[in-house]
């Protein structure tokens, strides 16, 4: 079984965030970038599928040569070969249309991709490529086995969860429940040697239109003082009188 | 060239989200002088649709669409977009929805923008403000693609009366074997609960509250308040509570009326995810817990004594308010 794994290089969660240019570009001053969370659990995934299963696993990302350092954590996690599309990831349309893309050229049998991106918050790319390659789709994976070409997933619903039976090739937008947080790996001595011997291909990116843009940002209005109360009493009265929440 | 909207129904009943979406599409066929109809799945009473300003109904009835299948109704939402010629569609933030959206976006080659927060600010050119940064921020997304398909956040938009003279037209598509490729083959649901999407209050706890043994004082202050229970990352993580709980910047996403915090220190992942609510409750020992600055009421105390106070003092004020 051949995985692909789509990395999005996101600003870890404690990060604080500032717009520059007129409120129109994300300030990633001193701001440390890392694996988009969903997909991390996704990448740790792909590694059982690697270490029980036998299968390979690459992992691809959209972005310019910036973007390297958190491949090569994904490789020292255990990927087996990265696959960078040289270009600004625009917005979904555009790196759907490149991951595509890298899919269709190695053959993948499962695509592991995160149910959203914690910047862009889109969750649009794994089901837009889905679509494109024609592929089965699951999304809000929480759990995935695999038999032969035969698959079993379950997706997070409103309330509770559903079991799906499905088959390759298949794409999944993951998340946390794919494997849990004590399951993350943080990358040792020796994954951190040898991904440095390990392969990262720059491919050019094949033409593709973007179909929505960031025009400008802002940050949400800052808050009030907190009303502290002494009891329930006054704090059911404001709720009911002044919030009108109950 | 009507505003599409698809209204979403369980066991043939609207939710909640089918009359906000309905809403937020009459706003825009309204800005844009136009028309709206709606597409609805295996649903009952379509005409309560025209009490939100829907004129026209697309009505499905398909068993073979019971339950929600992405792939099988983003083309049958796909189909009924091209009658109509539709150019703008509105569709909820549900967990189902969010499955389909992005294969109904690629086969109309339309630009998807979901988490939108308010009408759009223009519609030439179509700009929408949508949260963006995991709630930290929001953004102004212009839509360049021929077809806008927007994806309006739980509870942003709210419910507007309109009523309006619906007309209900059976619609069929023809779906192939292949539309049902992923098949549903069991669904375990909570049934008569609140959940935290669609909820208007709901009730979260944290490790302040020392262990899954406790969380009857969170279930019973839900109960009374018909509220939603949720906890922060690390109460799932430990396994106290399931993870379809887990709100926060990696979990859910609450845009709740009301949110109470019970014993969650408010770390700013936990905080991003929260934002969207209206009104916050914070109940914390320590009054230097960060909740405090993005709270709007809050008790510095012990939850084990508050929290069942609060729950008898709210049966007795739901009692005599009833
Ligand atoms: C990559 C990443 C992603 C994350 N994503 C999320 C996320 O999505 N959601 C999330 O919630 N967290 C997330 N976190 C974790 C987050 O950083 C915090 O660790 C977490 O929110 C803390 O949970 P807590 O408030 O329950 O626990 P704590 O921080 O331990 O706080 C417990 C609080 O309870 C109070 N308390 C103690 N006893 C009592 C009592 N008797 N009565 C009342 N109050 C009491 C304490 O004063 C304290 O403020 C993430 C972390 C990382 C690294
Ligand atoms: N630039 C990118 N490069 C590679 N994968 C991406 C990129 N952007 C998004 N993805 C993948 O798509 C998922 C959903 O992203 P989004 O649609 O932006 O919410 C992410 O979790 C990644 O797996």
């Amino acid at each position: 079984m051949k995985i692909l794994v789509c990395i999005s290089n996101v600003p870890d969660t404690t990060s604080k965030i500032n717009f520059t240019e007129n409120n129109t570009q994300f300030d990633t001053n001193g701001v440390q970038f890392v694996i988009n969370p969903n997909d991390e659990f996704g990448l740790t995934r792909a590694m059982w599928f690697k270490e029980k299963q036998g299968a390979t696993v690459h992992v691809a990302t959209v972005g310019q040569a910036q973007v390297e350092p958190t491949m090569r954590k994904a490789l020292a996690i255990g990927a087996d070969e990265a696959i960078r599309v040289d270009a600004e990831p625009t917005d979904g349309f555009f790196v759907a249309e490149q991951l595509a893309a890298v899919v269709k050229n190695g053959g993948y049998d499962l695509v592991i991709a995160g149910r959203e991106s914690i910047d862009y918050n889109g969750g649009m790319v794994p089901g837009i490529m889905a679509s494109l390659l024609d592929m089965n789709f699951v999304n809000t994976c929480i759990g995935l086995e695999i038999e032969g070409d035969q698959a079993k997933a379950v997706r997070e619903i409103d309330g509770g969860k559903e079991t799906l039976a499905t088959h390759l090739p298949l794409i999944v937008g993951g998340q946390k429940g794919l494997v849990e947080e004590s399951d993350l790996r943080i990358p040792n001595m020796r994954g951190i040697m040898m991904a440095r011997k390990k392969s990262l291909n720059v491919v050019e990116p094949v033409s593709a239109e973007q179909s929505t843009k960031d025009v400008t940002f802002e940050k949400p209005a800052p808050k009030g003082p907190v009303k502290l109360v002494d009891d329930v009493d006054e704090l059911i009265n404001l709720l009911h009188k002044e919030a009108k929440a109950i | 060239m009507s505003v599409l909207v698809y209204t979403e129904s369980e066991k043939g009943n609207f939710k909640k989200n089918a009359f906000e979406v309905a809403s937020y599409a009459a706003a825009v066929a309204a800005e844009m002088g136009t028309t709206v109809t709606a597409v609805t799945i295996n649903a009952q009473a379509d005409e309560t649709l025209g009490e939100y300003g829907v004129n026209k109904v697309l009505k499905v009835e398909n068993d073979a669409l019971s339950p929600f299948n992405a792939k099988a109704f983003a083309q049958v939402l796909s189909a009924a977009a091209a009658q109509e010629g539709a150019k703008v569609i509105v569709l909820s933030s549900s967990a189902d929805t969010k499955y389909m959206a992005p294969l109904l976006a690629a086969s109309l080659g339309a630009g998807y923008v979901p988490n939108v927060v308010e009408k759009p600010s223009s519609t030439a050119p179509f700009t929408v403000k949508r949260t963006a940064f995991s709630n930290k921020a929001f953004a102004q997304t212009q839509i360049l693609a021929d077809v806008k398909l927007i994806g309006v956040s739980n509870n942003a938009f709210g419910t507007v009366a309109q009523p309006t003279k619906v007309a209900i037209a059976p619609f069929e598509v023809a779906l192939e074997e292949d539309s049902f490729s992923t098949k549903s083959t069991e669904i375990d649901k909570v049934v008569g609960k609140a959940t935290i999407a669609d909820a208007d209050i709901v009730v979260s706890g944290g490790r302040g509250l020392k262990g899954p043994e406790n969380w009857h004082m969170v279930e019973d202050l839900a109960d009374v308040l018909g509220a939603a229970t949720a906890c922060s990352k690390p109460v799932s993580d430990l396994g106290w509570r399931p993870h379809g709980e887990h709100v926060g910047q990696t979990g859910k996403p609450v845009a709740s009326n009301l949110y109470i915090a019970i014993g969650i220190s408010g770390a700013i992942q936990h905080l991003a995810g929260v934002s969207s609510s209206k009104t916050k409750v914070v109940i914390n020992t320590d009054p230097e817990a960060p909740f405090f600055k993005a709270a709007d009421y809050g008790i510095v105390g012990d939850a084990f004594e508050i929290v069942p106070q609060l729950t008898e003092k709210l049966r007795e004020f739901k009692a005599q308010n009833s």
